[in-house]
C-alpha cells in the first residue's frame, strides 16, 4: 500500500517521491501486489542486444527506449490527456526548483521550454516532441539499473 | 651594458616570448594546426633552438630543470584542468578512470619492466649489466600517461564527453601510481637487500599518497572557500586566493611525499563551486582568463623545452633497446585497456565500444612528466640509454601517435561531441530523470550512482553551504541559472541590434499571462517603467551568473561558441507567437 512506499525515508525528501509512488499503482486501486511491482520496475532494466533479434511483430518490451520515455513522460501528465500542458510543467518545475523563485519567473521558464520543445504550436509539450527534446540523451543508458547482478 | 643584472628574468621573459610568438606564428597559416598538433610544432620549434644554441655555444644547450618544470610548469596546468573538469561526467565514470589509473598502470610498469629485462638477457645487444631493478624503475616512469601531453592533443580532435574524460581523467589519476612506484624503485635500487616487509610497505604507501593527496586538497580547497566568505569588501583581490590555496596545496603535498596533482585537483574541484558562488562576476573573469592564459604558457615552454633538451650529448643510442621499449610501450597499453574494459563492461550497463577501447590505447601518450623523471634518476652508468629511449618515446607518441590520432578517428567514425548549445528543457528534464532514478533506487534498495549523488547532495545543502557560502539563502538551482544565463544572452543581443527600442516582444520575466501580451500594442517607444525593470533585473542577475555550459576546452573559453543563431529563432518565434 501508499503508506508503505511512503515509509522509505529517503523517498519522502525526493520532490518526485508521490508521483514515483502513484506510478506503481494501476488506476484506481490502493494495493500492489507483485506483479504490479514488477512490471514498474522493468521498465528500467537496460537494453540488451539479442532482444533486438525477436519478433518484430510482438509487443515491444517493457524496457525499450520508447516505453522508458513513456513512463517519465506519465509521470509529468497527471491527467493523462498524453501532452505536458504549461500547468503541468509549472508544477513539477516547482517541486524540483524551490521556493525561492517567484511564480513569474517559474512561469516564463516554462513559457520557455515549452517554446523550445514545441512544434505543432499547441502550447503544450505533446509526447513526440517530448522525445525529440531529449533525444541527445543517453536515455537507454540512464534509465537502466542493474538489479539483482 | 649590465647584462648580468638582469639575466635571468630577462631570459625566462624572452623564452615566453619565443613560445607565444611561435604559438601566433602557427595560427596564421590555417591549415596547419588540423594537420598537425600543436605540441608538435612546439617540438619542433624547440629543436631547431637547441640546434641554433648547440651550434653557437659547442655545447649541450640548458636541460630543462626538473625542479622547475614541477614546481612551476606543470601546476598551472593541472590547476586549469582540475578546474574546468566538467565534474558530471567525471564522478560518473569514476570507477572506470581509476581501474584504468591504478591498475593499468601498475600493469603497464611491470609489464614493460619485465620484458625489457627479457630483453636485457639476449646477449647479442651488449645490455646484460642492465638490472631487473633498473628496467622496474625504468618502466615506471616510462608507462604513466601525460596529461599535458594527453591535454594537447585531445582537445584538439573533440571526441565523445565520455571517452575525453576517461583519458583525461586516467593521465591525471595515475600520478599518485607513478609517484609511488618510481620512489620506491629508486629506493630499492639503494638498498642492499629487498625484503617482502618492503614490498608491502609500497602497496600501503600508495594508498597512503593517493589518499592524502585528496584529503590536502579538499582541505585546501574548504579553506579557500571559506575565506572568499568574508571578501566581500576586497573584490580585487579575490582572484589570488585562488590561485595561492592551489598551488599552496600542490606544494604542500609534495613536501608530505604525496601527490601533488590528485591534491591540486582535488582542490579546485571541491572549492570551485563555493568560490564561484561567492566571488563576484569580474573575479570569476579574471580567474578564468588568468588560468587559461598561465596553463597556455606553461604548456607552450615544457614543449619547447622539451624539444631544446633534445639535442646535445645526453644520450646513448642503443637501438635495439630503444625499440623495443617503443613497442613494448604499445603493445602493454593496447592489451591492459583490452583487459581492463573487459571487466568494466561486465559491471557497468553503458560499454566501452571497440573503437572507443582502440582510441583509449592509441591516446596514451608520454610526455614531459616522464622526462623530467628520467632526469631526475641517480647517475649510474646507463642513464644516458634511459634518457634516449625516453626522449625516443615520447617523441614517437608525440608526433606520430599525436598526428595520426585525428585521421584515425575520422576514418573510425568515432562518436564526436555533441556540439549543442544547451537548453533549458533538456536541463529540466535530464534533472527530472535524475530524481526519478534516484526515487527508484531507494525502492529498490540499489545502491547506485544515483543515491550516492543524492545523499551528497543532500549533506551539501544541509552543512556544507551553511558554513561555507556567504549569502545562504536557498542558492538558485541550476534550471535557474541556465535559464537566467539565456535570457540575459537573449536581451543583450536585442539590445545590441537596436531593438529593444521598438520591439514588441514584451520582456519575457515579466510575461505571465498570454492574454496579456496579445492585448498590448506595438508602440515605438518602449514603456519605461518595463525598461527600468528590465535593466534592474539584469543587473541582479549579473551579479549571480555561473557558468553551466559544456566541456572544457584549452584554447577557446567555455561559452563563447554559443551561436547567436539560436538566439535569433527564438526571437522569430516569438514574435510569431504574438
Amino acid at each position: 500500500s501508499r503508506e508503505d512506499f511512503q515509509r522509505i525515508p529517503e523517498l519522502a525528501i525526493n520532490p518526485l517521491g508521490d508521483r514515483i509512488i502513484n506510478a506503481f499503482f494501476p488506476e484506481g486501486e490502493d494495493q500492489v501486489n507483485f506483479r504490479g511491482f514488477m512490471r514498474t520496475l522493468a521498465h528500467f532494466r537496460p537494453i540488451e542486444d539479442n532482444e533486438k533479434s525477436k519478433d518484430q511483430n510482438g509487443p515491444e518490451p517493457l524496457n525499450s527506449r520508447s516505453n522508458k520515455l513513456h513512463f517519465a513522460f506519465r509521470l509529468y501528465d497527471l491527467d493523462k490527456d498524453d501532452k505536458i500542458s504549461r500547468d503541468e510543467l509549472l508544477q513539477v518545475l516547482r517541486m524540483m526548483v524551490g521556493v525561492n523563485i517567484s511564480d513569474e519567473q517559474l512561469g516564463s521558464i516554462a513559457d520557455r521550454t515549452i517554446q523550445e520543445a514545441d512544434q505543432d504550436g499547441d502550447s503544450a509539450i505533446s509526447f513526440a516532441e517530448f522525445v525529440k527534446v531529449l533525444e541527445k540523451v543517453d536515455v537507454e543508458q540512464k534509465m537502466s539499473i542493474r538489479f539483482l547482478h | 651594458l649590465d647584462y648580468q643584472h638582469v639575466q635571468v628574468p630577462f631570459e625566462i621573459t624572452l623564452w615566453i616570448m619565443l613560445a607565444s610568438l611561435a604559438k601566433i606564428g602557427f595560427h596564421l597559416y590555417n591549415k596547419l594546426p588540423s594537420v598537425v598538433p600543436e605540441s608538435c610544432l612546439l617540438i619542433f620549434v624547440g629543436l631547431i633552438m637547441g640546434g641554433i644554441i648547440y651550434g653557437l655555444n659547442d655545447r649541450s644547450p640548458p636541460v630543462m630543470d626538473s625542479d622547475i618544470f614541477f614546481l612551476y610548469l606543470l601546476p598551472p596546468i593541472v590547476l586549469d584542468a582540475g578546474y574546468f573538469m566538467p565534474s558530471r561526467p567525471f564522478f560518473e565514470n569514476i570507477g572506470t578512470i581509476l581501474l584504468y589509473a591504478v591498475v593499468g598502470t601498475i600493469w603497464n610498469v611491470f609489464g614493460i619492466g619485465f620484458s625489457l629485462y627479457g630483453i636485457c638477457q639476449v646477449k647479442a645487444f651488449r645490455l646484460q649489466d642492465v638490472s631487473l631493478l633498473h628496467n622496474l624503475l625504468f618502466g615506471s616512469l616510462i608507462a604513466a600517461v601525460d596529461p599535458v601531453a594527453v591535454l594537447a592533443v585531445f582537445e584538439e580532435i573533440h571526441v565523445n564527453e565520455k571517452l575525453h574524460i576517461l583519458v583525461f581523467g586516467e593521465s591525471l589519476l595515475n600520478d599518485a601510481v607513478t609517484v609511488v612506484l618510481y620512489k620506491l624503485f629508486r629506493s630499492f635500487c639503494e638498498m642492499p637487500t629487498i625484503k617482502s616487509v618492503d614490498v608491502f610497505a609500497g602497496v600501503g604507501k600508495f594508498f597512503v599518497v593517493g589518499l592524502g593527496g585528496v584529503l590536502v586538497g579538499l582541505s585546501f580547497g574548504f579553506t579557500a572557500a571559506f575565506t572568499t566568505r568574508f571578501t566581500k569588501d576586497i573584490r580585487v583581490i579575490e582572484p589570488l586566493f585562488v590561485f595561492l590555496y592551489s598551488y599552496l596545496s600542490y606544494l604542500t603535498a609534495e613536501m608530505f611525499h604525496l601527490s601533488g596533482i590528485v591534491a591540486i585537483i582535488s582542490c579546485a574541484m571541491g572549492m570551485k563551486r563555493y568560490v564561484e558562488a561567492n566571488i563576484s562576476l569580474k573575479s570569476h573573469t579574471t580567474v578564468k582568463y588568468f588560468m587559461k592564459m598561465w596553463s597556455s604558457v606553461s604548456d607552450t615552454l615544457i614543449f619547447i623545452f622539451l624539444g631544446v633538451s633534445t639535442i646535445g650529448e645526453n644520450h646513448e643510442w642503443n637501438w635495439p633497446y630503444i625499440c623495443f621499449t617503443v613497442i613494448f610501450c604499445l603493445i602493454w597499453r593496447a592489451l591492459g585497456v583490452l583487459v581492463l574494459t573487459f571487466f568494466v563492461n561486465r559491471f557497468h550497463v553503458n560499454t566501452i565500444t571497440s573503437k572507443d577501447q582502440f582510441i583509449i590505447a592509441y591516446g596514451g601518450l608520454r610526455g614531459a612528466i616522464c622526462f623530467s623523471l628520467v632526469f631526475l634518476l641517480p647517475d649510474f652508468h646507463r642513464k644516458k640509454l634511459f634518457i634516449a629511449a625516453t626522449t625516443v618515446v615520447i617523441l614517437f607518441t608525440v608526433f606520430i601517435q599525436g598526428m595520426t590520432i585525428r585521421p584515425l578517428v575520422d576514418l573510425l567514425a568515432v562518436k564526436r561531441k555533441r556540439e549543442s548549445a544547451p537548453t533549458v528543457g533538456e536541463q529540466i528534464h535530464i534533472r527530472f530523470l535524475d530524481h526519478l532514478l534516484a526515487g527508484i533506487e531507494d525502492i529498490s534498495g540499489h545502491w547506485g550512482q544515483y543515491y550516492w549523488k543524492d545523499k551528497l547532495e543532500y549533506f551539501n545543502s544541509k552543512y556544507l553551504q551553511k558554513i561555507l557560502l556567504r549569502e545562504y539563502d536557498q542558492p538558485k538551482s541550476s534550471i535557474v541559472l541556465l535559464y537566467e544565463k539565456l535570457e540575459r544572452k537573449h536581451a543583450m543581443e536585442l539590445a545590441q541590434a537596436g531593438q529593444l527600442g521598438h520591439s514588441p516582444a514584451q520582456p519575457p520575466f515579466l510575461s505571465s499571462d498570454r492574454t496579456v501580451i496579445t492585448d498590448q500594442k506595438l508602440e515605438d517607444t518602449l514603456n519605461p517603467a518595463v525598461l527600468d525593470n528590465i535593466q534592474e533585473i539584469l543587473a541582479r542577475n549579473l551579479y549571480r551568473i555561473r557558468r553551466t555550459g559544456p566541456a572544457y576546452n584549452r584554447h577557446t573559453l567555455p561559452g563563447d561558441s554559443e551561436p547567436a543563431e539560436q538566439a535569433k529563432e527564438i526571437l522569430i518565434l516569438r514574435h510569431k507567437s504574438l
